[in-house]
């Protein structure tokens, strides 16, 4: 489905030259759900513009269905980090969700119906009239989870949607994340600086080395489907794999080469 | 990237001084309504060697220096009385916005009858108009004052005047330099048209009277000093502003008034 | 209701103090330049009759409308243009600097040399006035659009007039008016001083017409129309800008309360 095969990207600018991706290799499958989890300033938002058709990477390639990305391809919505500034002010919900929809020739009630629909799977059928400041952070974010399943995409790429909500709120979107996954089937790439996080939703978790940006480590979550914030978390098995991609990023940090070339996808227990 | 942008800037002003010599050489437009630039430029050395130049100039400055000086101690001072004392804000809100937007130039049949071409007529329409941005500003300055900064003052016993001195006058002072800058540009167009429109001595009455004797290519030359005028105010003013400023957390964007 | 009644008493108490100041300072003055406030306000009627505001009110409107339009036009295109690449904004940045720093008045000469002296010229005179705060502002505003949404927009497809129309413009609007505002003072000084320099009717042309015959309560008449009209054109501004950035404000509010 998606595929990055020896992706580079060094940005240069004044004199400095910065390698912030070396060079990356990973595939993920249709309708999979896959966590990518790095230290901070690991390039991971570098990666993901560059999956997006955002950023057009130094070597290497992003492949969509087999077909190279150049641009922003038509499959894909991307969910931004900072809500409050992807969302435009100027507009109500309703009609942020609906711009992108204008694009793509579809039918007025079409349109509706697919904002109206969006709306209500995020749990906000009530708020297409409101102005997105009117809105709490956490519900601003729902805002743009609408327009991107409105959107219609295959693929959906979230650049650390929850990294700017409180705790409480950040637990439902989770949730509602993985409810809207298994829901509508779409392959979700999820990037996050919370390994916490990237466990609890990722069927397969990708994990990322400190910049120079190399990948660590993969592993497949091997937890049951059916996941909820009140058990998922004290299950023993949650907390070794937490356990393992702890460990993998603090030997990402100091540098240390991977140790364990696991041709396996599951860890070892311990 | 700072080096090739002023290349670029360079490169645009030549482009536009070649296009004003050219258009008229090519007889696109009458040599007689617009002198091509080697004609304003030698009019222009011809200006500045005359003694009489110099001496508008003056007057022109003169008129707007104390203007612009008048207009933002009354603007401060009103500003910041209007704010401190209760309820003078809420009762003297509807009269400003009334009397803002009057323009200024009403006043000049007024003038000419008054004070004729003295420099007097310049200053009142000068500080009519600059008053205004610099009161504006202060009382959006004085609104912006931090309540928890204020209630703190209060609770450590400081009177009105050590509030007014170090609390709201730090707050206030970004807008209220954003305002002397405005008032400082708005002062010289004020001065320019003063001259030009009453005869006051100064730039603008050089221009009428060049007008006046079909000496076009003086006419310019004087529109152009005119011009480089007001962007030394501009640039002087934005300086200072960023001077005052340095401390300030952040350089706030223009309050739209 | 006690609420509605001391707001009334704050919006009128000071004007009527001020115009009764006037109205008793003034009464019994023989100063030929200061006439009584009651002689002004028994002359006003007589003065801007129905047909004195279509023969000279009326055009003077209409031209500072067609040129303050003009200028929006010109400015807000232009500045989108320029200020949506970095190479252009570089190339024209000082020669907009120097432009924007003419004084607008000093124009009027120069374009009567084009123009004559007939509604053109005073409609070009007020546009040219007009359009560098406009301009200058739309640069500054299309210049700052924020890369996030610029990114959003990438990524959804939206291009070409939409992203200009639902994006651009709308972001860079509070800049945009803010320029408008500054534009439409502007414009009222040069509607006043073309009409002084050269014309046979409008409000700037009747009101030195007064002065020079020495008919003073009539000039004064003149005078407080002018204002009238600045006053009204502002109200009517804030109506449109209040509307049209009603969610620049609410946003600005809102995030004032949580900073």
């Amino acid at each position: 489905m998606l595929d990055v095969r020896g992706l580079k990207k060094v940005y240069e600018g004044s004199g400095r030259r910065v390698e912030a991706v070396r060079d990356l290799t990973f595939t993920v499958e249709a309708g999979e759900l896959v966590c990518l989890v790095g230290p901070s300033g690991c390039g991971k938002t570098t990666l993901l513009k560059c999956m997006g058709g955002l950023l057009a990477p130094t070597a290497g390639d992003v492949l969509l269905e087999g077909r190279r990305v150049t641009g922003p391809p038509p499959g894909m919505a991307f969910v931004f980090q900072e809500y409050g500034r992807s969302l435009f002010p100027w507009m109500r919900v309703g009609e942020n969700v609906e711009l992108p929809l204008k694009q793509k020739n579809l039918s007025r009630s079409r349109r509706r119906e697919l904002v109206a629909d969006a709306l209500r799977s995020v749990g906000l059928a009530d708020a297409a009239g409101a102005y997105p400041w009117q809105l709490s952070g956490g519900m601003q974010q729902r805002v743009a989870i609408a327009r991107a399943l409105a959107y219609e995409p295959r693929v959906l790429l979230m650049d650390e949607p929850f990294a700017a909500v409180d705790a409480q709120t950040r637990a439902d979107l989770e949730d509602l994340v993985r409810g809207l996954w298994r829901e509508r089937g779409i392959t979700i790439l999820f990037v996050t600086h919370d390994i916490d996080e990237a466990v609890y939703l990722g069927e397969r978790v990708v994990v990322l080395s400190a910049s120079p940006t190399v990948v660590q480590e993969q592993l497949k979550v091997d937890l049951p489907d059916e996941r909820d914030q009140l058990h998922t978390r004290v299950a023993p098995r949650f907390a070794e794999l937490r356990t393992h991609v702890y460990e993998q990023i603090q030997a990402a940090k100091r540098g240390t080469p991977v140790v364990t070339v696991t041709k396996s996808d599951t860890p070892p227990l311990h | 990237m700072r080096g090739s942008g002023i290349a670029l800037g360079t490169a645009g002003l030549a482009a536009f001084l070649a296009l004003g010599e050219a258009v008229p050489r090519l007889g696109l437009v009458k040599e007689a309504y617009f002198p091509p630039t080697s004609r304003i430029a030698s009019a222009l050395v011809d200006e500045v060697r005359d003694g009489a130049f110099w001496t508008a100039l003056g007057d022109t400055l003169t008129g707007w220096a104390l203007g612009l000086a008048i207009a933002v101690s009354a603007g401060v001072v009103v500003g910041v009385l209007v704010s401190v004392v209760p309820y003078l804000r809420e009762a003297t809100a509807s009269t400003i916005e009334f009397l803002r937007p009057i323009p200024s130039v009403a006043l000049i049949p007024l003038a000419v009858l008054l004070y004729g071409t003295e420099l007097r007529s310049v200053l009142l329409l000068v500080v009519y108009a600059s008053f205004w941005q610099v009161l504006v500003q202060t009382l959006y300055g004085v609104q912006d004052v931090d309540p928890v900064a204020d209630e703190t003052a209060r609770s450590y016993g400081l009177g009105t005047w050590a509030r007014v001195r170090h609390v709201l006058w730090p707050t206030a002072l970004p807008y209220v330099m954003t305002g002397v800058r405005l008032a400082a540009s708005v002062a010289l167009i004020l001065a320019i048209t003063a001259e030009l429109v009453i005869g006051a001595p100064g730039l603008g009455k050089r221009i009428a009277v060049a007008q006046t004797s079909q000496a076009v290519p003086e006419m310019y030359a004087l529109i152009v000093v005119s011009g480089l005028l007001g962007l030394c105010i501009n640039v002087g003013a934005r300086t200072v502003e960023r001077r005052a400023l340095a401390w300030h957390q952040s350089v706030r964007g223009e309050v739209a008034v | 209701m006690r609420r509605l009644l001391l707001r009334t008493v704050f919006v009128l108490a000071l004007p009527v103090l001020l115009l009764l100041a006037w109205w008793f300072a003034s009464d019994g003055s023989t100063d030929v330049y200061w006439p009584p406030l009651r002689t002004i306000l028994k002359t006003f009627p007589d003065v801007w009759t129905a047909d004195r505001l279509r023969t000279d009110v009326f055009p003077s409107v209409l031209r500072l409308a067609a040129g303050y339009a003009l200028a929006a036009a010109v400015g807000v295109g232009l500045g989108t243009l320029i200020g949506s690449s970095r190479r252009v904004r570089a190339v024209c940045e000082p020669v907009l600097e120097f432009l924007r720093a003419v004084p607008p008045p000093v124009l009027v000469p120069v374009i009567m040399l084009f123009a004559g002296i007939g509604d053109t010229m005073k409609i070009v005179v007020i546009a040219s006035g007009c359009v560098w705060p406009v301009l200058l502002n739309t640069v500054e505003g299309v210049r700052a659009v924020d890369s996030v949404m610029l990114e959003t927009a990438r990524s959804y497809g939206i291009t070409g007039v939409t992203r200009l129309r639902h994006l651009v413009l709308r972001s860079a609007s509070p800049q945009i008016f803010a320029g408008l505002r500054q534009a439409l003072s502007i414009g009222i000084i040069l509607m006043v001083i073309s009409e002084m320099f050269a014309a046979s009717d409008g409000i700037g042309f009747t009101v030195v017409q007064f002065q020079r015959s020495f008919a003073i309560p009539d000039m004064w008449t003149g005078i407080l129309v002018l204002g009238l009209l600045g006053f009204l054109l502002s109200v009517v501004f804030q109506l449109v800008e209040r509307r049209v950035l009603g969610w620049y404000h609410g946003l600005r509010a809102s995030t004032r309360r949580t900073p």
